[in-house]
């Protein structure tokens, strides 16, 4: 990737991460740690990757993208406001009564969102079937979802692994935020699911890893997957959960919880807004 | 009488019939496709056909993520494993969203038979009832699956169908008119209103027989699609015979029976006693024994309608 891309990328996930910070603020509720873990991922998806129309969301042709971790979905939103699918200053609507912005991605209400999300391990199977429907109609629609560690340990990640590997959905992509923390802590010791390359290689995957916070190692593994013409892949994304926010990084207290007001100049300090 | 059919076959021809029709029609099943019948479908048209294996699942959030890519997708399985197992994920991944997933659930109720309590869902009925939006036929035979099957594909949103395993008689010509939400009056009466859903309509239809020995006059009507209920019906039932018995192979408990007293106690306050299971498992043996061990036959719910009519004012 060329400096100044990559230079304008950083500024675009410095934003999306203010803008999760915002959210979480505003509703003095919801999900940091794992939104602040994905947000470089998020800017290169909807920034570079995905085939998209923020101003026709429901094209038929776009490709899709499920955030099968829906909790992180401050993530999300601040990534479609800064893709311009909806208006920024939103995002301090976020968890509140009145807004389109629920807890948990709605597909119905939030332009932008392909699948409702939430209950752990469900998106991965429908990522399956749209992509599924798609090698069905030979179109050249990509699936994207990305899953949370912990939530590898829904038993359903794993029949849709089974499934993805045995119809041989070569137009999906996973992405595993592997940031190694889940709400009672390191998931090695709440409930180990790694090792990850073994599991999926056997499950019939592609298996790419990358570095989730430099954009060169994200690019080269979105395009390793697009080169794999016979598999599903997946790429174990090596993150540090709560990223760009210091009290907040690797710290699992972070999970999902809210910044009071001194901690909120913390962080915008730490994002360079102060 | 005609030869009797059981609705899951007829679930299976009507999908291949409509397949042809409809490009986009897609069926999945969890490895019980020679069961719930799904097989004739998939010898139809093969590629449009996936096997999910057992894993339900993932086969019921696979379904909705092809509703989402232009595909009217059939996920089948039987009763106890579609609505039972996979509850969260259709509460959650069809019902919240409203996508449009056909869930295609067989071998409901007890008259599964010998393999009993394990796989004779007696609660999905009361399970989808629970969920916003989800609309639940339970055909009483082979004419009315089929149509209730092409009016699915036709309704854009979540549909729950419910097939039994069991061959029942068919009781509707190829003049019935079948529309979701719009019960039938099969036969006509004054003292009591007998309202039947699935294999009970014709239970209750024999009912009639022996309360008409008796002098009594009994109502009978066919309540297919469960959710959204025909209030209309029901209501002009009540007042009309001032007594309703209702009858289902399902638990008493969520299902017709509840629907129908929810229903009554708010607009038109009715003796209603219901014909069901009540509150208990089921067990192994033949269908039909099973229908009399429960007390779903006709004789029962002839005791029952008595009953009924007693507590009028």
């Amino acid at each position: 990737m060329d400096t100044k891309r990559k230079t304008e990328l950083q500024e675009i996930a410095r934003q999306i991460r203010v803008g999760i910070i915002d959210a979480v603020y505003s509703a003095k509720s919801g999900h940091p740690g794992g939104s602040l873990s994905i947000a470089d991922v998020l800017t290169y998806l909807y920034f570079e990757e995905l085939n998209i129309d923020p101003k026709n969301p429901d094209w038929e042709g776009r490709d899709r993208l499920v955030l099968s971790k829906g909790h992180c979905a401050p993530g999300l939103y601040s990534a479609l406001a800064h893709r311009g699918y909806f208006p920024v200053e939103d995002l301090k609507t976020f968890r509140k009564t009145s807004s389109y912005l629920q807890g948990h991605p709605d597909m119905k209400h939030t332009p932008g969102v392909d699948m409702t999300s939430g209950s752990l391990g469900q998106g991965a199977s429908t990522s399956c079937g749209m992509a599924l429907a798609n090698k069905l109609d030979k179109t050249s629609v990509r699936v994207y979802a990305i899953l949370g560690d912990g939530e590898t340990e829904e038993g359903q990640v794993w029949e849709a692994a089974m499934f993805a590997g045995h119809y041989k959905l070569s137009n999906l992509c996973w992405l595993v935020d592997f940031n190694g923390l889940q709400i009672d802590g390191p998931i090695a010791e709440v409930m180990n699911p790694t090792p990850y390359p073994e599991k999926f290689s056997a499950f019939g995957w592609n298996v790419i890893e990358c570095d989730a916070h430099d954009f060169d190692s994200i690019e080269a593994a979105y395009k390793a997957a697009r080169a794999c013409t016979d598999k599903p892949s997946v790429i174990i994304s090596h993150s540090v959960k709560g990223k760009g926010v210091s009290y907040m990084e690797n710290n699992v207290s972070w999970h999902g919880a809210a910044p009071n007001d001194e901690q909120y100049e913390q962080a915008m300090k730490d994002l360079g807004e102060r | 009488m005609a030869d009797k059919i059981a609705t899951r076959e007829a679930y299976g021809k009507a999908l291949a019939e409509f397949g042809a029709i409809y490009d986009n029609l897609v069926v999945l099943d969890a490895d019980l496709a020679a069961a719930t019948k799904t097989g004739t479908f998939k010898k139809a048209f093969p590629d449009r056909f996936f096997d999910c294996g057992i894993a339900e699942n993932n086969m019921i959030c696979v379904a909705t993520g092809m509703s989402l890519c232009g595909k009217i997708p059939f996920a089948s399985s039987f009763a106890m494993f579609a609505a039972g197992r996979s509850f969260e994920q259709i509460r959650n991944s069809i019902g919240y969203p409203h996508n449009n997933v056909k869930i295609g659930a067989t071998h409901a109720g007890i008259t599964v038979g010998e393999d009993g309590a394990t796989h004779q869902c007696c609660e999905d009925i009361a399970l989808m009832r629970t969920i916003p939006g989800m609309v639940i036929i339970n055909p009483a035979d082979a004419a009315e699956a089929r149509l209730a099957v092409k009016a699915a594909i036709e309704y854009k949103g979540p549909v729950y169908l419910r097939f039994g395993r069991m061959a029942v008689p068919v009781l509707f010509d190829d003049s019935y008119e079948f529309r979701i939400g719009k019960g039938v009056k099969m036969a006509d009466g004054t003292d009591v209103s007998l309202i039947a859903t699935g294999i009970e309509v014709e239970q209750a239809l024999a009912a009639r027989e022996l309360l008409a020995a008796e002098g009594i006059s009994a109502s009978v009507v066919n309540i297919s699609t469960i959710k959204p209920l025909d209030e209309e019906l029901v209501v002009a039932e009540a007042e009309k015979c001032g007594a309703v018995v209702t009858c289902e192979e399902h638990t008493v408990i969520g299902g017709l029976g509840a629907a129908v007293c929810e229903c009554l106690s708010e607009k038109r306050p009715t003796p209603v006693l219901r014909v069901g299971i009540n509150d208990e498992f089921g067990r192994s043996g033949p269908a039909k024994e099973l229908v009399s061990y429960y007390h779903l036959d006709a004789a029962s719910i002839a005791e029952k309608a008595k009953a009924a009519i007693a507590l009028k004012k």
